[in-house]
């Protein structure tokens, strides 16, 4: 593994709540390389929220800290941009303009056309150029979250966090969205970290997987490296052993290993009412 | 399509047959009720006198065009015989008429909740961004809140002598009486609506704002204001509805020319004319009242960027 880029080094978490405190996160240590894409996985409740919070600033370690090339991270930024779960576009704001609202605080001398040419390429990036002045409530959720990718990434951001990015959208959508998100990350080869709960999205997609234990403190369970060939198409890996190798141990470890629910008598209907 | 007319003709209609019920009800009641200046006005009675108060009105328009006109052929008489003339032109002192009243009336509230918005929303926004500010403040709003204008009045009375003294005034003191008693009461409403409107602001959004590291006054451009205005738009209807029931107390007590002055004098008059003058003023407030709702509802829905939030 090459130079380790975002280190999170014996990073702790715990709340305050009525009942003393809440141990969330215990002891987690994860390194990652410039151009990573990584996939946090593991069940409701187990912190990888915490976790990607952390990361962009959004709150505070109680112990242990995070350093992103060389510097801690101490607040959130725009360079550690975020994706989130339902997507969070300024329902007031046209498609351009909340694009161009981020772009406008990275690019503060920019001139009018220089912000006008950044923002129409990130949005093409997404496919959503044709939409640019429509509100967000005019365009659908698999769009909206297209917008709000563009967004982050428009923030040219050193890591992009991804908060259960296609959690919302239906199965046609969330393929779709996946095969742009592979496209965009080969042409701008972006550290990535990505929520997810989905077994297949974190094989397709990712470089590694980070299966995450259940809390309360949590922590770093296994981490799965995906040495699946670049550019990856659904289809084909369908029928590659080695993919469905590597799925079964990611679901190994969250329905075995770490099961959350109580066993019914079917496997398919465990895994259904884990993932919900 | 035809349905599509039914739908138009039902909202055209039923308003409408609520109103004539109305009317009717008014009529009937009205004859029955004797008082010492004979009986109530019911709704033609009322009618003939609004008319009456048009052609004085007019009348009243005559006289002064009249006065003024007199007033410049003397003045220009007078210049041409004498070229270092100084010319004074004095202005019309006849009794101002109903519809001048309204003018007044509307002018004092307009100024009242002016002033109340601009203190009220920059207030609110300060309030729902700072939990502590609001928890200091908190107490004190919820006391001054439901104190009723004809509390304030002989306060802001004495005030406004001792501070406001002027030989030549740019506005007569009773007017700022009114303006300020106004503006009083209707903060509120204002104040409390856009609190609650900026404390609750979607967290995601809130995040966004931090990600993007917007400095406060773009943060309160961007993301405040516009999550804000439904409710900003609910204090300030509700504020406006306030202000206009208060400014009719406060014109009766402060002795501002205006509606309620109006209302006072022909009380205090007690002439046949008198009952139905003031019916008159009574229907006459409430159909403003409701027009200034309106253009509060339309002004809202020009403001608003949720076209398909439904508006009422």
């Amino acid at each position: 593994m090459s130079k380790t880029y975002l280190d999170l080094s014996a990073v702790g978490m715990r709340f305050k709540t009525d009942k003393g405190f809440f141990e969330a996160l215990v002891d987690v240590n994860l390194k990652i390389a410039k151009g990573e894409f990584i996939s946090l996985i593991g069940h409701s409740g187990c912190g990888k929220s915490t976790v990607l919070n952390l990361v962009a600033g959004l709150t505070e370690a109680t112990s242990g800290g995070i350093i992103l090339d060389g510097r801690e991270v101490d607040g959130p930024g725009p360079e550690r941009s975020v994706v989130f779960q339902n997507h969070a576009l300024l329902p007031w704001l046209s498609v351009y303009q909340n694009v161009e609202l981020a772009v406008r605080q990275v690019m503060k001398d920019a001139s009018k056309k220089e912000i006008e040419e950044k923002v129409r390429y990130y949005l093409s990036l997404v496919q959503m150029d044709h939409a640019l002045d429509k509100k967000p409530h005019e365009i659908s959720g698999g769009m909206k979250q297209r917008v709000g990718i563009a967004r982050a990434l428009s923030m040219s951001p050193k890591v992009l966090l991804m908060d259960e990015p296609f959690g919302a959208l239906d199965a046609l959508t969330r393929a779709h969205l996946q095969d742009s998100v592979m496209e965009i990350q080969a042409e701008l080869n972006n550290t990535v970290i990505m929520i997810t709960h989905d077994v297949d999205e974190a094989v397709l997609l990712s470089d590694r997987i980070v299966m995450m234990t259940n809390g309360p403190a949590a922590t770093v369970g296994e981490i799965l490296n995906i040495d699946l060939p670049r550019p990856r198409d659904r289809v084909e890996l369908a029928d590659n052993p080695h993919y469905h190798h590597l799925r079964q141990q990611v679901l190994s470890f969250l329905y075995e290993k770490h099961s959350k629910v109580t066993r019914l008598k079917t496997t398919k209907t465990t895994k259904s009412s884990a993932v919900a | 399509m035809s349905a599509l007319l039914n739908i138009k003709w039902q909202n055209m209609a039923f308003p409408f047959v609520g109103l004539l019920a109305f009317l009717f009800f008014w009529q009937i009641a009205a004859s029955q009720v004797t008082t010492t200046l004979g009986s109530l006005p019911g709704p033609v009675a009322t009618a003939q006198q609004f008319m009456g108060l048009v052609d004085e009105h007019e009348a009243e328009q005559d006289k002064k065009t009249a006065f003024y006109q007199r007033q410049e052929q003397r003045n220009a008489d007078k210049l041409k015989a004498d070229p270092d003339f100084k010319v004074t032109v004095r202005p019309y002192t006849g009794r101002p008429t109903f519809f001048d009243q309204i003018t007044t009336s509307l002018i004092t509230v307009a100024t009242g909740f002016l002033v109340a918005s601009l203190i009220a929303i920059p207030m609110g926004i300060i309030l729902g961004l700072n939990q502590w500010m609001y928890q200091a403040l908190n107490p004190v709003i919820q006391i001054l809140k439901p104190i009723s204008p004809l509390a304030w009045l002989p306060l802001v009375t004495m005030v406004v002598s001792a501070v406001y003294s002027s030989d030549n005034p740019l506005v007569a003191k009773s007017f700022i009486n009114s303006a300020f008693t106004v503006t009083l009461c209707s903060l509120w409403p204002t104040l409390l609506n856009t609190t609650v409107g900026v404390a609750n602001i979607d967290p995601d959004l809130k995040n966004v704002s931090r990600v993007l590291k917007l400095d406060p006054l773009t943060h309160v451009r961007k993301i405040v204001l516009p999550s804000a205005i439904p409710m900003i738009f609910t204090g300030l209807r509700l504020s406006l509805g306030v202000a206009w029931m208060v400014l009719i107390a406060a014109e009766m007590l402060a002795q501002n020319p205006g509606l309620g002055k109006f209302v006072w004098d022909e009380f205090q008059n007690g002439s046949a004319q008198s009952l139905a003058r003031i019916m008159v003023a009574v229907v006459t407030i409430g159909i403003i009242g409701f027009m200034l709702d309106r253009g509060m509802l339309q002004l809202q829905k020009w403001f608003s960027w949720d076209k398909r939030s439904e508006l009422r």
